[in-house]
């Protein structure tokens, strides 16, 4: 774990102005908010998609923490991820009423597509595979998360027109 | 109030907004100020009103209740000359209704009560309006002009209301521990990480009537001396979060939240607070935690909440549910509560029924009821017409049920000394084809993954279940697991800290007593009865049903599958890795599970 911030990657969300002006605001935004770390954390997950090994020394040095807290806490919870993720996210909710219902089959049909494991982004950055906990729409067993939108009573032969949906719109 | 002679209901369904829906409010909106008609009628937003993949975007016109689907901009000053000038049907873009899509809550169904879910589905979640219209805020009204903090206390006490997020302790002694309590602040706070997979009851109460928590936190507050609260909500429920936090700025807008609430010296404050995806969260001391900015680890109890809680300070957690109820005991009286439901456990719980069930979706049902009742009367039976095997309560922290215990009336003690939990109210229904010992191991991955890792009994001892587990399912079961299992069972639930630890054990604990011969099999006779366990099973196309369409072997995610178009495929063993996606999609019945 990197504990100073002397040496930057290139890529870090750091040296890029327009993200770092993101970072800086979400920090002013909530310095002295009691229970400041989990606030900025999560908004830092949600505007920038990630939180990086130096985001997270930044975080501690502007909170007034000790790096390890930091890094403590974004290692504890699952929705902080310390690596870029792919420009959309499918989660597959491993709930029991999708397990029941087989999610699992539809995972296969997404690894066997995709030609990646759940947690791995596809070699263009356009699609990350994660498992999720239970999104509370058991009803609809089995669901995917297509990155906000939920999508219910999934079918393994019917996920490649997720996929093709996903292309299609950044086309 | 401004009357108006129609109102039009525009679905801002994800769907619908993707298709335009924000833009065709605008257009109708501009029309109607065109034709003078702002007046005369009104443009809402709603959620879902037909099946968004055929109708998307849509709106309904009330009080006729015309549903107007596939539209676009260009229909606009049409439609409104012709319904609101002329007062006929658009014909040609009226649609018949064919559901109101609601799949996760249906109209009740016999044996049902609806007092949580009441007015779920029905009012429009952030006019705060309509929740006041639907005598919102009149308990908070009633306590801080007619009630002292005790007698509020005391009226919550006489109802028997019990905490809705699991444990049952009563929620008035709750309130009065930290009424009691030393120091200062206090703080009230809403446990809305509602984790158990197979739960969303919580997730629709706050994203259906988001007032009747903050309505039931203020009065908590009120009745406890909190000045600052707490909504902690799971990541995993992004619209509950926007909801509850609008609900929040509406209640302060309207002088129900903040200093001197309506005109009294009592004034409390409330924030929402979100979680990142970690189970043990929901545990209140571990919830705690987070809030305060930390990993989420329990702590040994005592000091209770009450006594040192969030930052040291006084605290009262309650569950999301419980909130929503306090109002409408308020109003209607701890008698008429009380009068509802089975011995201990009165008025009613709602339940979120999965899994294989005709019915799935949210109830709500008195305590008493019995679980037989619940699953055939409100859910209509198993799906597909199978035989029921077992029914999960309270999730993974809770048991498998089996058949002989379905006429049990279901409260708060008949299910714990079943051996499950009531737990937050997640109820999911297993059918004949459902392995125990899968199950029990799909549990045990959950909760050894979810386990936070501090004490060791929970650490250890989930991961070396589910070894076992595991080991049982891929064949290599040995005589002696049973009862290093049944060691380890006991082990974990003495000696674990929190509820998760203590909980974990259950599921393994229940199918072992219920399903003990579904063990055997799989140990002693390598084969799983349910046809489940990868491991124990092979795919074989039957010769005779196969009609060579090739439909599995282009589905095969591991071209396992092969064979000429109009003849017999063969599975190959060694490259099958048993999905079972042929078995679902073959549209002759052709595969056979061995």
């Amino acid at each position: 774990m990197l504990k100073t911030l002397e040496k930057i990657p290139a890529q870090d969300p750091l040296n890029d102005p327009e993200q770092k002006a993101i970072i800086d605001r979400i920090l002013l935004e909530n310095k002295g908010l009691p229970g400041a770390t989990m606030v900025v954390l999560n908004s830092l997950q949600e505007a920038i998609g990630h939180i990086s090994p130096p985001m997270q020394v930044y975080v501690a040095e502007q909170l007034g923490e000790p790096v390890s807290r930091i890094h403590g806490v974004v290692s504890f919870y699952s929705f902080f991820t310390t690596t870029p993720r792919g420009k959309h996210t499918i989660k597959f909710c491993m709930g029991t009423a999708c397990y029941v219902s087989g999610i699992e089959q539809v995972i296969e049909k997404a690894k066997q597509i995709l030609e990646i494991e759940p947690g791995q982004t596809t070699e263009d950055g356009l699609i990350t595979l994660e498992l999720c906990r239970c999104v509370g729409a058991c009803s609809q067993a089995p669901v995917i998360v297509v990155d906000e939108e939920v999508e219910g009573r999934v079918k393994p032969n019917r996920f490649p027109k997720t996929i093709q949906d996903i292309k299609t719109k950044e086309e | 109030m401004a009357y108006f002679r129609s109102h039009v209901l525009v679905s801002v369904d994800p769907k619908c907004i993707e298709k335009g829906a924000f833009e065709l409010m605008g257009a109708l909106q501009d029309e109607l100020v065109k034709q003078g008609l702002v007046d005369e009628v009104e443009v809402l937003e709603t959620s879902r009103i037909g099946d968004p993949e055929t109708s998307a975007p849509d709106l309904i016109v009330y009080p006729e209740g015309v549903h107007y689907a596939n539209l676009t901009i260009e229909d606009i000053p049409f439609l409104v000359e012709e319904q609101f000038i002329k007062g006929r049907v658009a014909a040609q873009y009226a649609r018949e209704i064919k559901e109101i899509s609601d799949e996760e809550l249906t109209v009740a169904q016999a044996k049902e009560m609806r007092i949580v879910l009441e007015n779920i589905g029905t009012v429009i979640p952030l006019n705060v309006e309509e929740y006041i219209a639907h005598d919102g805020y009149m308990a908070l009204g009633k306590v801080l002009t007619e009630m002292t903090p005790e007698e509020t206390i005391q009226e919550v006490l006489a109802s028997g209301l019990r905490g809705r997020g699991g444990a049952g302790f009563p929620t008035g002694l709750k309130w009065r521990f930290l009424r009691n309590a030393e120091g200062e602040p206090k703080y009230m706070i809403c446990n809305a990480d509602e984790g158990d997979p197979g739960a969303f009851a919580n997730r629709r109460v706050l994203e259906g009537y988001p007032h009747s928590v903050v309505e039931g936190m203020i009065i908590g507050a009120y009745a406890t001396g909190a000045s600052q609260g707490y909504v902690y909500c799971r990541a995993e429920y992004p619209v509950a979060v926007k909801t509850i936090r609008t609900a929040i700025e509406q209640a302060k807008d309207l002088g129900l939240l903040g200093e001197n609430i309506l005109g009294t010296d009592f004034s409390f404050d409330l924030e929402v607070r979100m979680g990142a995806g970690a189970f043990v969260c929901g545990e209140e001391t571990a919830l705690m935690a987070s809030i305060e900015g930390l990993r989420g680890e329990p702590k040994p109890r005592p000091p209770f909440p009450a006594q040192k809680g969030l930052w040291g300070k006084p605290s009262n957690i309650n569950n999301v549910e419980t909130f929503s109820i306090i109002p409408q005991i308020i109003l209607k009286g701890s008698e008429w509560f009380a009068g509802i439901g089975y011995k201990k456990s009165t008025g009613t719980k709602t339940f979120s029924m999965a899994g294989d069930v005709k019915n799935t979706g949210l109830i709500e049902v008195p305590f008493g009821i019995t679980l037989r009742e619940i699953i055939y009367d409100v859910g209509g039976g198993i799906k597909d017409d199978k035989k029921f095997k077992a029914v999960q309560t309270g999730g993974p922290m809770g048991g498998c049920l089996p058949e002989s215990l379905l006429d049990l009336p279901m409260d708060y003690e008949a299910l714990d000394q079943a051996g499950s939990i009531l737990g937050s109210g997640g109820l999911v229904v297993m059918d004949e084809d459902t392995c125990m010992v899968d199950i029990a191991r799909f549990f045990m991955e959950f909760t050894q993954e979810e386990s936070c890792g501090k004490c060791t009994p929970c650490r250890i001892g989930t991961r070396r279940l589910l070894e076992i587990l595991t080991r049982i399912c891929e064949g290599k079961g040995k005589p002696e697991d049973i009862p290093t299992l049944r060691y380890l069972c006991e082990q974990i639930n003495e000696n674990s800290l929190c509820g998760l630890g203590k909980g974990a054990p259950n599921p393994v604990k229940s199918t072992l007593e219920h399903f003990l011969d579904e063990y055997e099999a799989h140990i002693y006779e390598k084969r799983c009865p349910a046809k489940v366990c990868k491991a124990l099973i092979r795919f074989e196309i039957i010769d005779g049903l196969c009609t060579g369409c090739t439909l599995c072997a282009r589905n095969c995610p591991v071209d396992a599958i092969s064979g000429e178009r109009r003849q017999l495929h063969v599975i190959d063993p060694d490259i099958c890795i048993k999905c079972g996606i042929c078995e679902q999609l073959c549209p002759y019945d052709a595969i056979e599970i061995k």
